[in-house]
């Protein structure tokens, strides 16, 4: 055998996949999409000439975990550079709190470390296997975006390879445009190889949370208004079918971490995680099953009460059940989520509910928050002032195109936005009325890269 | 856990060394790549671990293999458990027409991992205590025409594996061997991926259980051992008309 020990293989090419694969998919489902899929195994790999010359006209997008929900992290018959096996820690500094990571670990493999040792992610969504690379690609925001902003504010510094081979390391002292393109950047300045980024000092697992019954919009307001200079984590669930005097009903959350010591005693209850066994068939999706399950959720949280619970179930709910996005079916589903200004009573966020809510459509999963006055560092972020609401549509073809493509006209009307991350049908005119930045964004684009999305609306 | 590990920078031995060393454990690492060892022991300190080293050298340098044992043994201050994992799968077509590429396969996969085993029985027999896991493969359960070179080689593997078990059980010293199936790795990388295949840190919780429990021989994940009872019960006069 040739001794092949001599020459470094944490910098061999990435190679491309010969095979054609349909195992990378969004969380939405929809659309579905093939892909060469290419892993990348060590952060030293170069990008050099022979990993392109075999498909010299595709295109290369990097993927996480596939959380976003629409076809951004998709790169319909062209490459996805998988990014799971950068799943190295390099540095953790007990003393300032500052963490340097491979992009490809989970949040969750972040998290198992650092909260024993008295620290935590300075910002976290709704699920805790998205990837460091995917939590800056995307400028994710969480509860806590009122105080912490967006989670690239928390990061010091990156590296990012490009398809020409050149490296930068990317911060506040050097190529800080870089830095700004590449957060919110939606994967296509380049790999993110690692990141560096500040966490948030803690003393224990746990979350003193207050659960709080709303029973219109106006109120929500009231208790975000009243909570939001008290509380760090803040959040609302919403009915989003009932109408009339209960428009905009819901059950408000808010919490802060347990600041005191002995709490290290209480016991984690050993979660079980379940699994989505299939595909829900499609009947079982109607707006009579919605209803229901929204009415009953309401209904089964009290109107007042405080506990103290740990951090999984209190950031990261819908992790206790794998693959639940299959209650969807095989269709698939729309997330849809905007931001519009604020403006207290007079929000256009009222409109946009009850439009929805005298839809015909449905959602399971309806969140609504208050986003704070902090300005997202990249160029293309999603987060700004104002109020954002989520709303989870099943895929019922043309009826649900047509109701959101009503909703995008009320939000590009107000000066909001909504969010790529969840995104599958978005306009090409809609894209230019949220975002225009764009053309400021154009010049830090890898030329080889691109993705379903981005094909789609520019 | 003290652990040394030959073949480090595996993914599977990496998804073990992780758990090693989130429990604190102290870890002496044996791969071909200075590089590639470096960013992994670098990981495992951040998680947690006690103490790591790290030699880089070609696993078929069989004249150092008592000195890598001792330096694992020098550095951690004893050695609790040794993790043989290195291996390469190979092109079978190629195989059979290079017969030195089918030489060094076979040395890589069999010769060097059985003569590694025995290096670490020469140290654990004198502690009369530890455990020599290696990693084989259900590939070795029967030949197929698909991968023979790589099938003989875990199957030969495993046969002294026996034979040191059998040698070392009174002794109380522990020999595991690990049958994994498909497992994602870089191994199987350009294999188009379906059910079958499983995570390596699913293959990592089985091999800390069969390491803990004291077990002979693991499948993992364990529904292999059925399919391979199967496969195996097949009788030769009908297995080699089959296309596997
Ligand atoms: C249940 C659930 C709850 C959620 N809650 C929230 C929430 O509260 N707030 C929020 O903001 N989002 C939320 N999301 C969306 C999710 O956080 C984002 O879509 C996130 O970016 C997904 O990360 P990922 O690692 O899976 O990346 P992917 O979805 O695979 O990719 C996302 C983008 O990142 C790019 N990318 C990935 N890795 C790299 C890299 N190494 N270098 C360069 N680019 C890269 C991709 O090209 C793509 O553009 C939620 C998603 C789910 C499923
Ligand atoms: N993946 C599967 O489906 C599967 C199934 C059954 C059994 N197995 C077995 O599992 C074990 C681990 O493999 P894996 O799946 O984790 O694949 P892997 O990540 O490709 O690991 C193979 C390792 O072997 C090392 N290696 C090969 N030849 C070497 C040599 N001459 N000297 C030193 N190191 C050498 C490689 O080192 P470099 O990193 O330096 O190249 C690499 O670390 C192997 O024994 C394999 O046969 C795997």
């Amino acid at each position: 055998m040739e001794s092949k020990h001599k020459e470094p293989l944490g910098q061999s090419p990435i190679s491309v996949s010969p095979l054609w694969d349909e195992s990378r998919q969004s969380w939405g489902m929809y659309p579905k999409t093939t892909s060469l899929v290419s892993p990348l195994h060590w952060r030293g790999q170069e990008f050099s000439e022979s990993s392109q010359d075999k498909h010299p006209s595709l295109s290369y997008l990097p993927f996480g975990r596939g959380r976003s929900y629409g076809d951004s992290c998709l790169n319909d018959k062209n490459i996805l550079l998988g990014t799971e096996k950068l799943n190295h820690f390099i540095e953790l500094n007990n003393e300032t709190g500052m963490l340097k990571v491979e992009a490809g670990l989970t949040l969750k493999e972040v998290l198992e470390e650092i909260v024993p040792r008295g620290w935590f992610l300075p910002v976290v969504p709704g699920t805790q296997f998205v990837t460091i690379g995917g939590a800056i690609a995307n400028d994710i925001h969480g509860k806590n975006h009122h105080v912490a902003g967006t989670f690239g504010c928390h990061v010091k510094s990156l590296e990012l390879l490009r398809s020409d081979g050149t490296r930068r390391v990317c911060s506040q002292e050097e190529n800080t445009d870089w830095l700004q393109a590449t957060i919110g950047g939606l994967g296509l300045t380049g790999i993110i190889l690692w990141a560096e980024i500040k966490l948030k000092k803690i003393v224990c697992p746990w979350i003193s949370r207050e659960t709080l019954r709303f029973h219109n919009l106006k109120k929500f307001f009231e208790y975000s208004e009243d909570s939001d200079n008290k509380f760090e984590y803040t959040v609302g669930w919403m009915d989003c079918l009932s109408q009339g005097d209960d428009l905009g009903r819901g059950v408000f959350f808010r919490g802060n971490h347990l600041l005191v010591k002995e709490a290290a005693e209480l016991k984690v209850k050993q979660e079980r995680i379940k699994t989505f066994p299939f595909h829900a068939p499609e009947f079982l999706l109607n707006r009579l099953s919605m209803k229901a399950f929204n009415t009953l959720y309401y209904h089964t949280h009290p109107s007042k009460k405080s506990e103290i619970v740990h951090y999984r179930p209190f950031f990261f709910p819908l992790d206790g059940i794998n693959h639940w996005n299959r209650l969807y079916g095989k269709r698939g589903f729309f997330q849809y989520q905007c931001v519009v200004p604020y403006e207290g009573s007079k929000s256009p966020i009222f409109d946009i509910i009850e439009t929805f809510a005298k839809s015909g459509l449905g959602s399971f999963l309806t969140v609504i928050k208050t986003f704070g006055n902090s300005i997202s560092p990249g160029i293309l972020s999603f987060p700004k002032p104002g109020v954002t609401l989520t709303l989870d549509v099943p895929n019922e073809g043309q009826k649900t195109l047509r109701i959101l493509e009503i909703l995008d006209e009320k939000v590009v009307k107000c000066g909001g936005r909504v969010y790529p991350a969840k995104d599958a049908r978005m306009s090409k005119e809609s894209f230019k009325h949220y975002f225009p930045e764009r053309p400021a964004f154009e010049k830090y684009k890898d030329p080889k890269f691109s993705s379903s999305f981005w094909r789609r609306v520019t | 856990m003290k652990l040394l590990i030959f073949g480090a920078t595996s993914a599977i031995a990496q998804s073990v060394a992780k758990k090693v060393a989130h429990e604190g454990g102290e870890l002496f690492l044996v791969g071909r790549h200075q590089d590639t060892l470096k960013i992994i022991a670098q990981d495992l300190v951040v998680r947690g671990a006690k103490k790591v080293g790290e030699i880089a050298a070609d696993l078929t340098f069989r004249e150092q293999y008592s000195e890598w044992v001792e330096s694992a043994a020098k550095f951690m201050k004893g050695i609790d458990v040794v993790l043989i994992a290195h291996g390469v799968l190979g092109d079978q077509k190629q195989l059979e027409q290079n017969s030195d590429n089918a030489f060094d396969l076979i040395n890589v996969n069999f010769i060097s991992a059985a003569l590694l085993a025995e290096a670490s029985a020469h140290y654990f027999e004198i502690e009369k205590k530890g455990t020599i896991a290696v990693i084989g493969s259900v590939a070795g359960d029967r030949g197929r025409q698909s991968n023979y070179y790589y099938g003989a080689a875990k199957g030969g593997l495993e046969i002294f594996l026996q034979g040191l078990r059998n040698r070392l059980f009174p002794m109380g010293i522990h020999v595991l061997t690990i049958k994994p199936g498909f497992v994602s790795t870089p191994m199987t990388a350009h294999l188009k991926k379906n059910v079958m295949f499983a995570s390596p840190d699913s293959v990592a919780n089985g091999i800390l259980k069969g390491i803990a429990k004291k077990r002979d021989v693991v499948y993992l994940p364990c529904f292999w051992a059925i399919i391979m009872g199967i496969i195996k019960s097949i009788p030769e006069s009908i297995f080699k008309r089959l296309k596997l």
